[in-house]
């Protein structure tokens, strides 16, 4: 046994490691990102198993849905949105007969820290009928990863670990245990994994019939953790996840807390939430992301003669991320004295592209470019580039999902947007663009398609990228786009007046255009500098 | 025995590696600890901060509850006061006085510090000079880390040892030069 310092998220990639891991595959997304780093770093150090960033998460399913079909263990990691371009292969899989061990690790994000929304994964794992633990802490992220495996393997579907971003970002310590071998090699059978009608039908009737075990499996869950205090019968409270841990933190010990039961797994325990409910007169319910426990319990029509508090009846926040000081609130607790200043001196600090970078000049030279234009609309994308949104550049209109610039410029263009262009970065475009480009090829839509190739996935941490520089371009010609309309410039501030003349060319061009504006990410330049110089 | 420690500063100041070298000297003096950080958009040039927990029992919430903090780290004045509410009544601030001015409307820096003197105990470190000093402007975070150190209930010589294993790989130079700016920031505080 031994201990390590691990952010969370690291703790899930060890648990996975340790239960014998043949191959992971993630596409980067805070909060998740942290996951394949560790299993990229872990991978090259011992030989044995895969780590790979694949193009999108939807790629990166389906390639462990492959492992998993020859009998291996694999894990797939993603933010929350993730799941969403992922959905098609994860909610299919939950019917196909899963032969080794599938685990899908979903990092939520809720408050959005860096995020465009805060859904809550645990639905989706209702939504698939599988099965989903949500660890509270380091210890309980490496270990539920650990059993995650195993409860995949022996009901043959796939198993959610949910986790969100205060524990994927917090470091702390745990012990490990045995290192477990892979599996050997044994292929599964066509027809559990031929989702043709006759097979599906078939399968999804299996699903819905193993539900019950389940529920079983969770009610006798050693994560699921029931405590009842006789000697108070008038507060008890659910606890998930690490709603849990802000629960315990305003009791100074265990004795003083009230009857609570912590639920760890999915679906929900429910002997186990009968015998809370039944113990006591009112029930908080501590949950971080939706209301779905305190949903399920509460149903149309509330629970007779009882009273039900959570975020449903403004206890607890509804939207935003829990505190201990919300819980604190909700538990009738005094708040903690603490100090004050005038906070009028405390002027926002938002996040800012970097000195240097090259989204910089790039939108400079489009904000120049677009002035004599009232009506022009610039769709925005997914990364560092949608912090120019803010000021001082303030030169895109929206931002919505991967990929998401390319098709919203389509759209408006053929409604009569002028100019309509899209901003979109090198990985961004991989994960999500070439598809929506092949659709405005196709009606040769009069939009500009500006791809800012930094060579790099930069805002979650320097990832690296599927295609960038020349490959780019190739890939563009491919789509079709005619190559005297594939221009590339070269975002520096001495190429400005250039640039602005390339970018007002393409926009007056009455069709399509992909302008490539190309230089490497600031942060990474700086980085090979550092190396050099050692 | 516990400590909550705010540690501020803006995206690329260094308060991670602060955080790296307390993480590993409380593990080394046998304290459980957990620390919530910051990664993604944030990091940007934002403001930036991380929740420290040490503790010799165990440790529940990643995030500290306002009110509970014992101490403030900032390598920057003005998000030294972005965290105040976390202090309890008799907490601490170690500070920089040096603005990191990356946006237009930053207070005027005499405002900064006289809002930062008014709480009761507060530590102001001229970093930048220090960490010259030392050898490198770069080094005001093993300066603050320094000034703060006789605060902290891990041992000088844990945080010693993981300032060493934090600049290892960037050679003997780089390690010394640190730890003098950990050394002139812990007299500058005294």
């Amino acid at each position: 046994m031994t201990r390590e310092i691990l952010l969370g998220d690291e703790a899930v990639a060890l648990g996975a490691i340790h239960a014998g891991l043949s191959a992971g595959y993630s596409y980067p997304g805070t909060p998740a990102s942290e996951i394949m780093e560790y299993m990229i770093r872990a991978s090259n150090k011992e030989a044995g198993f895969k780590a790979t960033w694949c193009v999108n998460e939807k790629v990166a399913y389906e390639e462990a849905l492959g492992v998993s079909f020859a009998g291996k263990r694999t894990l797939v990691s993603m933010k929350h949105v993730g799941l969403n371009v992922a959905a098609d292969p994860f909610m299919n899989s939950a019917i196909t007969r899963i032969n080794g061990g599938l685990v899908v690790v979903v990092a939520d994000d809720p408050g959005m820290h860096s995020s465009q929304n805060e859904q809550d994964s645990r639905y989706y794992a209702h939504f698939a009928h599988v099965f989903c633990f949500e660890p509270s802490n380091h210890q309980e992220a490496y270990d539920m990863t650990r059993s995650a495996f195993d409860v995949s393997e022996r009901f043959n579907i796939p198993v959610m670990v949910r986790m969100v971003t205060r524990l994927s970002h917090s470091r702390s310590r745990i012990e490990t245990r045995e290192i477990k071998k892979e599996n050997p090699i044994c292929y599964g059978q066509g027809q559990d994994w031929t989702l043709l009608p006759m097979n599906a039908c078939r399968r999804f009737a299996h699903l819905v019939d193993a539900q019950p075990e389940f529920i079983g499996l969770s009610n006798e869950s050693p994560f699921n953790l029931l405590d009842l205090k006789d000697y108070d019968k008038s507060l008890g409270i659910i606890a998930s996840g690490i709603g849990y841990n802000y629960v315990m933190e305003n009791y100074s010990n265990q004795e003083n807390c009230p009857s609570l039961l912590k639920v760890s797994t999915y679906p929900l325990p429910e002997a186990l939430i009968a015998k809370l409910v039944n113990h006591v007169e009112t029930v908080l319910v501590v949950e971080e992301g939706y209301p779905l426990i305190e949903q399920t319990i509460k149903g149309l029509f509330g629970i007779p003669e009882k009273k039900l508090h959570g975020k449903l009846t403004g206890h607890l926040p509804r939207t935003g991320e829990l505190s201990p000081d919300a819980v604190r609130e909700a538990l009738g607790i005094k708040p903690r004295e603490h100090l004050r200043i005038d906070s009028s001196i405390l002027a926002s600090r938002p996040p800012q592209l970097c000195q240097g970078c090259p989204h910089g000049d790039t939108f400079n030279a489009l904000n120049q470019t677009l002035e004599p234009y009232s009506q022009a609309s610039v769709f925005s994308d997914i990364g560092c580039y949608t912090l120019g949104a803010l000021p001082p550049y303030k030169a895109v209109d929206s931002c919505v999902c991967m990929g998401a610039s390319v098709s919203m410029a389509k759209g408006g263009a053929e409604v009569g947007v002028f100019p309509s262009v899209a901003v979109i970065g090198d990985s961004t475009f991989a994960h999500s663009g070439i598809t929506p480009l092949l659709d405005a090829v196709a009606s040769n839509t009069n939009m500009t398609v500006v791809i800012v190739d930094n060579a790099l996935v930069a805002m979650t941490g320097g990832q690296p990228t599927f295609a960038t520089g020349e490959k780019l371009v190739q890939i563009i010609k491919g789509v079709g786009v005619p190559e005297e309309h594939i221009r590339v410039i070269v975002p520096l501030p001495k190429n400005l007046e250039k640039n602005i003349q390339v970018m007002k060319e393409e926009i007056e061009h009455n069709g399509l255009s992909v302008i490539i504006s190309l230089r490497e990410c600031i942060q990474k330049a700086k980085k090979k500098i550092k190396k050099g110089a050692k | 025995m516990k400590q909550d420690i705010i540690l501020a500063g803006v995206g690329g100041q260094g308060i991670l590696s602060i955080a790296f070298v307390i993480d590993n000297a409380a593990l080394k003096d046998g304290l459980n600890f957990k620390q919530a950080e910051v990664h993604g958009m944030a990091q940007r040039g934002g403001a930036v901060q991380s929740h420290l927990r040490l503790s010799k029992s165990h440790i529940f919430s990643d995030l500290i509850p306002k009110g509970e903090a014992e101490l403030i780290i900032s390598v920057e004045p003005l998000e030294s006061l972005r965290y105040v509410e976390y202090l309890n009544p008799d907490g601490c601030i170690v500070t920089s006085t040096n603005p990191f001015c990356n946006i237009p409307d930053y207070p005027p820096i005499e405002d900064v510090l006289v809002e930062i003197r008014s709480v009761k105990k507060a530590v102001l470190i001229d970093s930048e000079k220090l960490a010259k000093e030392a050898g490198s402007s770069r080094a005001q975070n093993m300066v603050i880390l320094g000034a703060a150190s006789k605060y902290l209930m891990v041992g000088e010589e844990s945080l010693m040892e993981f300032i060493k294993v934090l600049f290892k790989s960037r050679g003997e130079n780089i390690v010394n030069m640190n730890l003098r700016a950990f050394q002139l920031g812990k007299e500058a505080a005294s």
